[in-house]
């Protein structure tokens, strides 16, 4: 806590140890980063932690409730909920990386770029930028889907897109300041190149709101996800994904409820882990912003 | 405020410009020949059809040209007809739409409402062990899936009046007992996710307001704490409150593209989910065209109107 808890008077490089010592003072911040770290686990190892095949079907045993053999009960075909919820989080949550992956990539590049260069190719690229902020996210994540066709390659390209604006927004504003200040222009007349300087000391500045937003984005990311499957534009059947089982549980909610219970709890925690870590991080990495949407 | 007005106005046109130019493109990105994919793999399909088609869609003219006449139609108000039926696409969005804008304002008036009591009442509570507990409570209201709820909801009502829970939907003008019966869960389930939203943004502001000078002096001229909190600091917490709702009411009308298929409801959901199945790409272009341009126009109305009753934004 000691090196961390100097005043930042500049835009400070986030050391790993004193941020996640301080991440862990925060009981929100503890909760979020266990339940994203699980998730994560969960995502990874599905696999392994499936207790049974998520497409093994059982006529006899379909719409049971919670028991001991199905934790959390079966669907409409007997496949076991809980093994089906882990691959879920899996297509799921590759999709939601995936997008904020593209998001960050090319609205991250622009975004410098943009600060970086300035004049017209600045201009052009957050005006584009502020034609794609336009649209409502669901209306055009469901456009670009149609477009593409279904599959978590072109969803996770769908759901990239809609975020690109955030994060050229989020990167040009300090990489301008940044830009401006004197280290930087010190650099430049040492004779840094520009990649140099981009990579070497804009970029290390910018960390600490690129993590912030990064888990916000994915947070939200899984919900337009699930949204996404649950209209059938995103993961198509029999592929588990949490957005398409909550929308099958409906057809048979009267005479099974589980099933649509559990999917849906499962898209809440997951966003839910992401956004209280993001949220977290924000009050540590940055109090000023603490309550901003 | 007229050159501000204009600046904007001028800011409004290029962004519709975008807009409409990314919608247009949309179409011509679909991998393959759009007339093919239009037509389906139906084997029957001559290539004389083809030709026809193409002619009758403008496909066989330069983009520019193309793009140009799309235009000038949708500005005078026809976005084309459905290749599938002929029904004019303008008149279908039409009779869609304003199911799911009920759907977009009632939620958004409801939580705002309530977002206002709640968000004082839970600035007077600055222990921090309830500080916590609601932090956890909004983000976790944030991050529920509006879908979910109303799935949630159908089997409660089910479970507790079987007979009283019916789902779809009856137009006002018909039976508005109905209608609004109908319309009671929907409409919870969208607003219950935004109210979350709007308390955590109001008494944040709310606390920061209450720190700063003017409300210190508000108070020891004398003021009563009742007209210290309504009458200064509520005015200037609201400020964050309103610049968001433009953006929430976006968000609201996805949500409520997807919560209208969980309770059965014909609004512009279930037009562009049809749409995109039955590979109607005009009507898909149509539709996502007139709702983007009206967030855009409402978006553009609630700036001036924030311009003009707030003296602090700058007329750059």
């Amino acid at each position: 806590m000691s090196a961390a808890a100097l005043p930042n008077a500049r835009p400070a490089q986030p050391r790993a140890r004193g941020l996640l010592a301080r991440l862990l003072c925060d009981p929100l911040g503890r909760l979020g980063l266990i339940m994203t770290v699980l998730i994560l686990l969960m995502a990874v190892f599905a696999g392994t932690l499936a207790p049974v095949d998520p497409f093994k079907q059982d006529i006899l045993g379909r719409l049971g409730g919670p028991s001991a053999r199905h934790l959390l009960g079966t669907d409409q075909f007997g496949r076991d909920t809980l093994s089906r919820i882990l691959y879920g989080y899996r297509a799921s949550l590759g999709v939601a990386v995936g997008a904020v992956t593209i998001a960050l990539l090319i609205g991250g590049t622009l975004g410098i770029l943009a600060a970086y260069l300035g004049g017209w190719f600045d201009r052009v690229v957050m005006r584009v930028m502020d034609v794609l902020l336009a649209f409502p996210v669901i209306l055009l994540a469901i456009g670009i889907v149609a477009v593409l066709g279904p599959g978590p390659a072109n969803t996770a390209l769908a759901i990239g897109v809609v975020y690109i604006p955030t994060f050229a927004r989020l990167l040009r504003a300090p990489a301008l300041v940044l830009k401006a200040s004197e280290y930087v222009s010190a650099a430049q007349a040492l004779g840094a190149s520009d990649g140099r300087v981009i990579f070497r000391h804009i970029l290390p500045n910018i960390v600490a709101v690129l993590l912030i937003q990064t888990s916000l984005a994915l947070s939200t990311a899984i919900l337009v996800e699930a949204s996404l499957s649950f209209l059938g534009l995103g993961t198509r059947p029999p592929t588990p994904s949490l957005g398409l089982m909550l929308s099958e549980a409906r057809t048979f909610l009267t005479l099974q409820p589980w099933p649509a219970v559990f999917s849906g709890l499962a898209i809440l925690i997951a966003s839910l882990g992401f956004n209280l870590l993001g949220d977290s991080l924000r009050d540590v990495l940055d109090p000023r912003l603490r309550g901003q949407e | 405020m007229l050159t501000y007005a204009a600046r904007r106005l001028i800011d409004l046109l290029v962004i519709l410009f975008g807009v409409s130019v990314l919608v247009f493109l949309m179409i011509r990105l679909i991998p393959g020949d759009a007339v093919q994919i239009l037509l389906g793999a139906n084997t029957e399909v001559t290539p004389e059809q083809i030709a026809t088609l193409r002619h009758t869609l403008g496909l066989d003219q330069p983009v520019l040209v193309q793009y140009g006449g799309w235009l000038s139609g949708i500005l005078r108000g026809n976005l084309g007809q459905s290749v599938w039926t002929g029904a004019p696409i303008g008149e279908e969005i039409m009779a869609r739409l304003p199911v799911t804008l009920e759907l977009t304002v009632i939620p958004l008036l409801l939580a705002s409402a309530l977002a206002i009591p709640l968000g004082i009442l839970t600035a007077s509570w600055r222990n921090s062990g309830v500080e916590r507990a609601l932090r956890f409570l909004t983000i976790a209201g944030i991050t529920t899936p509006a879908f979910w709820l109303g799935t949630l909801f159908i089997y409660v009502a089910f479970l507790i009046a079987p007979r009283w829970a019916t789902i779809g939907y009856v137009p006002f003008s018909t039976d508005p007992l109905g209608h609004l019966s109908r319309m009671v869960l929907p409409v919870i389930a969208l607003a219950l996710p935004l109210l979350a939203g709007l308390i955590r943004i109001l008494r944040s502001s709310l606390l920061e307001v209450l720190g700063q000078d003017f409300i210190r002096t508000a108070r020891s001229k004398g003021l009563s704490e009742r007209r210290v909190l309504y009458r200064h600091a509520l005015r200037n917490a609201m400020v964050p409150l309103l610049t968001v709702l433009g953006i929430q009411a976006g968000y609201l009308f996805g949500g409520a593209i997807v919560v209208e298929q969980v309770f059965a409801i014909p609004g512009f959901g279930r037009l562009i989910v049809g749409a995109i199945n039955e590979r109607n790409y005009a009507l898909v272009q149509g539709s996502i065209l007139v709702v983007t341009a009206g967030f855009v126009l409402i978006n553009f109305l609630v700036d001036l109107l924030y311009a003009a009753v707030d003296p602090r934004v700058e007329y750059r």
